[in-house]
């Protein structure tokens, strides 16, 4: 069975460009992909005043009812009828699969297939339908509707879960989309945190230049207090001793929380795990790796 | 006390024995026996609980009650929490504030939930209260950081300071500075929900003189190094909400602060946490076996990192949780908890484009299966079958709160694709302490034949995209005796419905209907019939004879005189 189609939470869905009018033409012409149509069932929903309810209305008779059910879409403009609705949009429907015995209080028998006369009968049910199959489009999804204030949850909770996941989707994942992918770069004992952008590098190399040129006043000072001679060339090469030299160690955190060494992995792996950049100080860097911490020696002497 | 009362012997046992009695309803009918017993019991009240505040006028509760200490109110609809109410709407404070300036200068406490509230009303309640002690706002609007600099300042005897989710305007955290230096009797600080900085070290300040502090839930921004400073101040606390659990610790950090909650002897309830990484969860596992509430429903936990925790948390009576924790995490849950009484989870991203997580019925049914004695549950949720709900409350028929969300509307059992009538069957017939019930998923009148026969003691039903026709809103009407509040959206109930509930309104406090069949005619024939009711209906924006949104509950105070334009008392 080739997989449903997923619906958002009030059944709209992408729908096949050719197989998506839920007009009552529609479900009666047979095409071969509509050939499901005629067994599929569209329940109006609540609040249509249609005949989904047992009676026989239109859609306008309803105390000048004549809204669709989702009257609170935030996205769509103006409220609409359902057959309006039906044939404006392209991604309608309820597709619901009833069983056999549906014992319910009301309504009288309605046709099925109808488009305008949807909804459950009485006892005497017709006979199970199968679901409906539709194809996703295969571009953009459509933005899908929202009902305002479904599902119920206070909008402190919804902001606040809201600003968790774009937070996370920011590095995790953006690498993966657009164009690119900033993470935060610490150096141990400077005042302040910078980004760069991951994707403006496409090797360690680049990437190291561009830290040495980032943190390099961070360093000047450190040069010199810590007895270390000055050098010419200054700034970069200063911190070039340091980082790749003597006192840091430019590490990394990766999507599972651990912190690693910068430049074990090929750069694109690299790219598509870090999550946050740290330039420590080489006497914390212990836990890293033990050649590390060699190297930090042999530099020292 | 009223010279009128005689001085009975019953009178005189009443003076004695009221002063231990808190409930509001056990209070309520010892004023119904006579007028002296009235006379006692109004004079000794010193707490009073206002449900809906356009039921009485603020003047009536002076009247009535001249010894209040404390007050809580609510305001607006439920439904108002989900922007289903417009704004401007009213239940403002103010107008209370002020009778309150005039007859209750030594009051004391003021919980508001749902209430609009400005900076000036703070400032007035600040100012006007010499006594006042503690101060208490969930889902209200209208006020911001500034407001809460004005409670700081004015309000010497402060206890308790809790904001809880509210629609507010938060400027800075300076309002923290605020409290004098020599200010130390808050009791209970809570402000998680404010996204702006505090100063530290205003905070670790004012932490280390309030010796009696019970309760303190810090917002995200506090890190694990400063929470380490704080709880040094608190090993008395009882409860703690956290700032982020996502700071990297070295060893020796982590040692310090698993010291710190290890000295917090008396700690029963922990939130917060925001982010956490597993490595620094662990450093709560020394503490968890005497936790008997863990609000995780803001951090988002996999379902490994969940059950490493709640191994450790054998005594838990109440859990919330996000459903990134999966069925997998819920299954821990049914392991290690066996003392669960109530469960929340609820969905981390309901808006998602792609939702493909979060929990499905064997979640729910894990759980009832390991923790018979559940009696809360709100889960949101995906998917959900007739005979999953069938079998979590055969499992724990004791539910008192029964709230489930399949956040598709209208969908049916995934499995048989029937409607979900027979679950909501099996909870009304299973459950018979049932007081509080929340429907989801396709339902048609069916469900409503249900509740009327079964659910006697239902107290509060909600209903979404649900029902047939006018019969199934009848049905409840008719059946439940001991219904007070009756929330209703997206349903196909019309005027028929609506009027089939006459004489029942008066004895339920509200009942709202939006986006129904009802016409604004058939409000108006309830209004008619029913002067004791306020009937408010807001019309449809295009068709001036639907009401969109209908509001109707019994009022001793009449039709409120500041309802806005657009909600027309009937």
């Amino acid at each position: 069975m080739s997989t449903l189609q997923e619906h958002d939470y009030i059944g709209l869905s992408e729908m096949d460009a050719a197989s998506d009018k839920l007009s009552s033409s529609d479900v009666s012409t047979d095409n071969e992909k509509n050939n499901l149509k005629e067994t599929e069932l569209r329940l109006g929903l609540p609040g249509l005043g249609l005949s989904l309810f047992g009676e026989e209305k239109d859609n306008k008779s309803v105390g000048g009812l004549c809204s669709s059910p989702f009257k609170n879409f935030a996205s769509s403009g103006a409220k609409r009828g359902f057959s309006d609705a039906i044939d404006g949009s392209n991604n309608w429907g309820l597709s619901v699969k009833v069983g056999s015995e549906v014992d319910l209080k009301r309504g009288g028998v309605d046709e099925i297939h109808g488009a305008h006369k949807l909804g459950f009968t009485g006892a005497n049910f017709s006979p199970a339908l199968k679901v409906v199959e539709q194809k996703k489009v295969s571009s953009v999804p459509a933005p899908k509707a929202q009902v305002i204030g479904w599902p119920p949850i206070r909008s402190f909770r919804k902001n606040t879960l809201a600003t968790n996941s774009t937070k996370k989707t920011d590095v995790v994942e953006a690498s993966s989309s657009s164009g690119c992918l900033y993470v935060k770069v610490s150096m141990d004992g400077a005042p302040y945190l910078r980004k760069v952008d991951l994707k403006t590098y496409s090797n360690y190399t680049e990437l190291s230049s561009a830290l040495e040129k980032m943190f390099s006043c961070f360093t000047i000072g450190q040069c010199t207090s810590n007895g270390l001679p000055e050098r010419e060339g200054l700034s970069a090469s200063c911190l070039k001793d340091l980082v790749h030299g003597s006192e840091y160690v430019l590490s990394y955190e990766d999507k599972d929380g651990d912190w690693m060494l910068v430049g074990d992995v090929p750069w694109d792996m690299f790219t598509d795990s870090c999550k946050r950049l740290r330039i420590m100080k080489g006497s914390e860097a212990i836990g890293l790796a033990p050649r590390v911490t060699d190297k930090c020696k042999n530099n020292r002497q | 006390m009223d010279p009128s009362i005689k001085s009975t012997k019953e009178i005189e046992v009443l003076k004695q024995v009221l002063p231990l009695i808190t409930s509001h309803k056990d209070r309520n009918s010892v004023s119904q026996v006579c007028k002296d017993f009235y006379n006692v019991e109004r004079c000794s009240r010193t707490k009073v609980f206002i449900g809906n505040c356009y039921s009485v006028s603020p003047e009536m509760v002076a009247r009535r009650f001249p010894n209040i200490r404390s007050v809580t109110l609510k305001g607006k609809p439920r439904f108002s929490d989900f922007n289903l109410v417009p704004e401007n709407w009213g239940a403002d404070v103010q107008s209370w504030l002020q009778v309150f300036a005039e007859f209750y200068p030594l009051l004391e406490e003021l919980r508001l939930k749902r209430m609009t509230v400005s900076d000036a009303s703070l400032e007035f309640l600040a100012t006007s209260f010499l006594e006042f002690r503690a101060l208490s706002l969930a889902s209200c609007d209208g006020f911001s950081t500034d407001g809460l600099e004005a409670i700081a300042t004015h309000c010497k005897a402060l206890t308790e300071l809790d904001i809880q989710e509210n629609d507010m305007d938060d400027v800075s955290g300076d309002w923290l500075s605020y409290f004098p230096e020599d200010f130390v009797s808050l009791e209970v600080l809570n402000f998680s929900s404010l996204n702006s900085d505090v100063s530290f070290d205003v905070l670790e300040d004012l932490v280390c003189r309030c010796k009696s502090l019970r309760v303190l839930k810090v917002n995200k921004n506090i890190t694990l190094e400063q929470l380490e400073k704080l709880l040094i101040w608190t090993p008395q606390l009882m409860e703690l909400g956290t700032g982020s659990f996502y700071q990297e610790l070295v060893p020796h950090q982590f040692r310090m602060l698993e010291i710190a909650f290890e000295k917090c002897k008396n700690l029963s309830t922990l939130s917060g946490l925001w982010e956490a990484t597993s490595h620094n969860l662990a450093v709560l596992f020394p503490i968890c076996a005497r936790l008997t509430f863990l609000n995780l429903s803001y951090v988002n936990l996999q379902s490994a990192a969940l059950t490493e925790l709640i191994a450790h948390c054998s005594n838990l009576r109440r859990l919330w949780v996000l459903d990134t924790v999966e069925d997998k995490g819920l299954e821990a849950v049914g392991s290690c908890c066996p003392l669960l009484e109530e469960l929340r989870v609820f969905p981390a991203g309901p808006f998602d484009q792609d939702m493909n997580y979060g929990v499905t019925e064997s979640g729910l049914v894990a759980v009832s299966n390991g923790c018979r004695r559940l009696k809360y549950v709100l889960y949101f949720c995906m998917q959900m079958t007739n005979d999953a709900v069938s079998t979590v409350v055969q499992n724990c028929p004791d539910f008192t709160h029964f709230r489930l969300c399949i956040m598709k509307p209208c969908q049916p059992d995934y499995v048989t694709g029937e409607p979900m009538d027979e679950a909501f069957g099996a909870v009304v017939k299973s459950c018979t302490k049932l007081e509080r019930l929340s429907l989801s998923g396709l339902l048609t009148d069916l469900t409503f034949e249900y509740i009327g026969k079964y659910a006697k003691k239902l107290e509060i039903l909600s209903v979404a995209f649900a029902g047939s026709s006018d019969l199934g809103m009848q049905l409840v009407l008719e059946g439940c005796p001991m219904l007070r509040k009756l929330e209703i959206r997206d349903c196909p109930f019309g005027d028929a419905a609506l009027l089939s509930g006459l004489e029942k309104y008066e004895s339920m406090r509200s009942l709202w209907m939006s986006t129904c069949n009802l016409t604004v005619n058939g409000c108006k024939e309830l209004a008619k019939e029913m002067p004791q009711l306020n009937v408010e209906v807001i019309k449809d924006e295009e068709n001036d004879e639907v009401a969109d949104k209908v509001y109707v509950y019994r009022s001793l105070a009449g039709p409120r005189s500041d309802a806005p334009p657009f909600v027309v008392s009937l």
